[in-house]
């Protein structure tokens, strides 16, 4: 693929709200996660949660329609690090009609079906008056309300393919430059906290009780988190900062093997990998930093582990920043993306966070201490069910 | 400011299946006006080419999207491993959310993990893979009710760039009470097309697709039109009506807000 600029781009989730938090908390190797203490639910678990949410409004012409839990998180995102400023300049320059949305979640709003429900007519069990379905919780609404909100008038659409969903937004986006139907498109991801996540991996015992420990020895399962991160993607102009970061390649794959759980061997995870080297056009030996999955359940990492090994080798030094952040489900593509350009642009590989000893098993290179080293060029997985994978590499300008 | 280029694309197969409409010829008879439409239930088959575990889970889109893209590239004489995917719904799995929000409004809230991996809104995509052994890139996407432009255009820029052959699904299967008063899904409706960068033995005409300003085009028969209306999925009804024609033409459909994307048709036989 040819190379794509990140503009601008904004992170929030646990760990921090915006780009100078995140970053901080990376060098701090600071974990947001804290015990489960969300709406009204009963689980003995940790999840990383973004503060302040319910307390941050969306604009007020959008309210009665977009109000939800998700808009209000992709809201709070949006106004951190200009990125909402940027697109507006792009919006100027290309025209409106010109910037694409493409973004990534895997629930959406469904948190307000879910309250909903338990507000259910008694006589005729109709939802209550003031549910909303098409702003809240359709799977299109963070899409739909992030194109009014920025008047955009452009393409637009929500990749739903559970965890890979906001990474996969950055290949349909490119795919969308490079065949010209947009000049410019603002690619992300946001997933929120709601009881259908929460009780359902516990469903699949795939919940930790504590912290995820990705790697470990003795890891027992994921920390569910909600975050979300925003890129502006656009044609690299002929002269670029030396630390502007740039989308080299992208790779997807499907496993064809199980819903909810990888081939032992990942060899959907390597094709992905594979995929993205081959259109960054570059070899294994030039990506010098790895955003692992790295889930923390005792088979995904496993068989990415082993997916790693066999298209990259061992020695690339790498890390699963969930520990910090969370799972934070079809947001972690575009999050762990946005970590990699923070990663890039300060010399920065980050630790590792919850994880003490590392399982022998498992033949990569898992940094569990920050290292600071001029990066080039990284790689990030993400890896959902469905078998839907996803690699995306980036790299620095210069 | 520049324009977008039109896309083109050759549509090799086609799959169909809503109401009334048992496959791709049934529904261009009905189409063409050479058989009257009788509007019955869909009637969703239970495929064979799952394993008897994964049969018994999967729910309404899963056959509903087996049936048309099996069909559609039976038609093309593609193989379906071979493709890679773009699935385009409004809502996914209605009946399964339904079935978790009931739980999750409940005194016990454990929830089957059955339910829980199909209720991602590429649970279709997922059981497509496995059942035909798909390993290539499959997008599952949502815009509402501009899904199937939406997946038309993702599918016709993966094509474009990648310079393969793509399969189209766009489905959707509506909600029980008492999310379909509130997301009224008339019934179920799935369409496939094998959309191929290069003219092939198959090929049944030449597509091109761009954004377009004007509204969409409307069915001219009131029946179709309500039915085009009531399921996002059958918003492919004008671009269904044209290739059944099989003559050259330009349709309309319908696009985020009051936009379209404007699709013109040649065909190749």
């Amino acid at each position: 693929m040819k190379a794509l600029a990140l503009t601008a781009f904004t992170a929030t989730s646990a760990i921090g709200r915006g780009l100078a938090a995140t970053l901080e908390s990376l060098r701090a190797a600071r974990s947001g996660l804290s015990r489960c203490a969300f709406e009204t639910v009963v689980l003995e678990t940790w999840i990383g949660e973004v503060p302040g949410v319910d307390a941050a409004p969306l604009p007020q012409s959008l309210t009665k329609v977009f109000d939800c839990r998700n808009n209000r998180l992709a809201w709070l995102a949006l106004a951190q690090d200009g990125v909402a400023e940027a697109v507006a300049r792009s919006a100027a320059r290309y025209g409106p009609e010109r910037i694409g949305v493409f973004l990534g979640t895997s629930t959406s709003g469904i948190l307000e079906t879910e309250l909903a429900y338990r507000r259910r007519e008694p006589a005729t069990g109709a939802l209550p008056a003031d549910f909303r379905y098409r702003g809240a919780h359709n799977t299109y609404s963070l899409a739909a309300f992030t194109r009014q909100a920025l008047n955009l008038a452009g393409p637009a659409v929500v990749i739903s393919s559970a965890c890979s969903s906001s990474a996969k937004a950055f290949a349909s986006a490119q795919r969308a430059i490079a065949a010209r139907l947009v000049d410019a498109a603002l690619v992300g991801g946001v997933d929120s906290l709601c009881l259908t996540t929460l009780y359902g991996f516990h469903s699949l015992q795939l919940v930790s009780r504590t912290p995820c420990r990705p790697f470990d020895v003795s890891r027992d399962g994921i920390s569910i988190g909600e975050g979300a991160a925003f890129a502006l993607l656009e044609r690299p102009s002929a002269s670029l900062d030396a630390d502007a970061v740039l989308l080299l390649g992208t790779g997807e794959s499907s496993d064809a093997y199980h819903m909810s759980s990888p081939p032992p061997d990942g060899r959907g995870a390597r094709e992905a990998m594979r995929l993205a080297l081959e259109s960054a056009g570059l070899a294994a030996s030039d990506i010098g930093y790895i955003n692992f999955h790295g889930t923390g359940t005792p088979s995904n990492d496993a068989a990415e582990a082993c997916a790693v090994a066999a298209v990259l080798g061992g020695g690339i030094p790498g890390s699963s920043t969930k520990g910090a952040t969370g799972h934070t489900l079809g947001a972690a593509g575009a999050l762990e993306a946005v970590i990699c350009a923070l990663a890039l642009r300060h010399g920065l590989m980050p630790a590792g966070v919850n994880t003490t000893q590392l399982d022998p098993l498992l033949a990569v290179h898992y940094l569990r201490e920050n290292r600071n080293a001029h990066l080039s060029r990284v790689m990030t997985n993400s890896f959902g069910f469905g078998g839907s994978n996803c690699s995306l590499i980036l790299g620095r300008a210069g | 400011m520049s324009p977008s280029p039109s896309l083109t694309a050759f549509v090799d197969g086609i799959g169909v299946l809503g109401p009334g409409l048992g496959d791709w010829p049934a529904a261009a008879r009905v189409l063409r006006g050479e058989a009257p439409w009788a509007s019955c239930p869909t009637m969703l088959p239970v495929p064979q080419c799952l394993p008897a575990t994964e049969r018994r889970r999967m729910g309404a889109p899963v056959r509903l999207t087996l049936a048309v893209g099996l069909e559609a590239t039976s038609r093309a004489s593609a193989s379906p491993a071979a493709l890679p995917t773009v699935f385009a719904s409004s809502g996914g799995d209605g009946q399964n959310c339904h079935e978790i929000c009931q739980v999750l409004a409940s005194s016990d809230r454990r929830l089957s993990p059955t339910r829980f991996h199909n209720s991602v809104h590429n649970a279709a995509a997922g059981y497509w893979s496995i059942a035909t052994g798909a390993t290539a890139a499959s997008n599952a996407l949502c815009a509402y009710d501009a899904s199937f432009a939406a997946g038309l255009l993702e599918a016709i820029a993966q094509l474009a760039v990648d310079r393969t052959a793509v399969l189209l699904i766009a489905y959707d299967t509506g909600y029980p009470e008492p999310l379909s008063r509130v997301r009224p899904i008339s019934d179920a409706f799935g369409v496939a097309l094998v959309l191929s960068p290069t003219r092939g033995a198959a090929s049944l005409a030449q597509l091109s697709a761009v954004p377009a300003t004007g509204p969409a085009d409307c069915m001219a028969d009131a029946e179709f039109e309500s039915l085009r209306r009531s399921i996002p999925a059958a918003r492919s009804l004008p671009l269904l009506a044209l290739l059944a024609r099989g003559t050259c033409g330009r349709v309309a459909i319908e696009y985020l807000d009051d936009t379209s994307v404007a699709v013109e048709l040649s065909p190749c036989r």
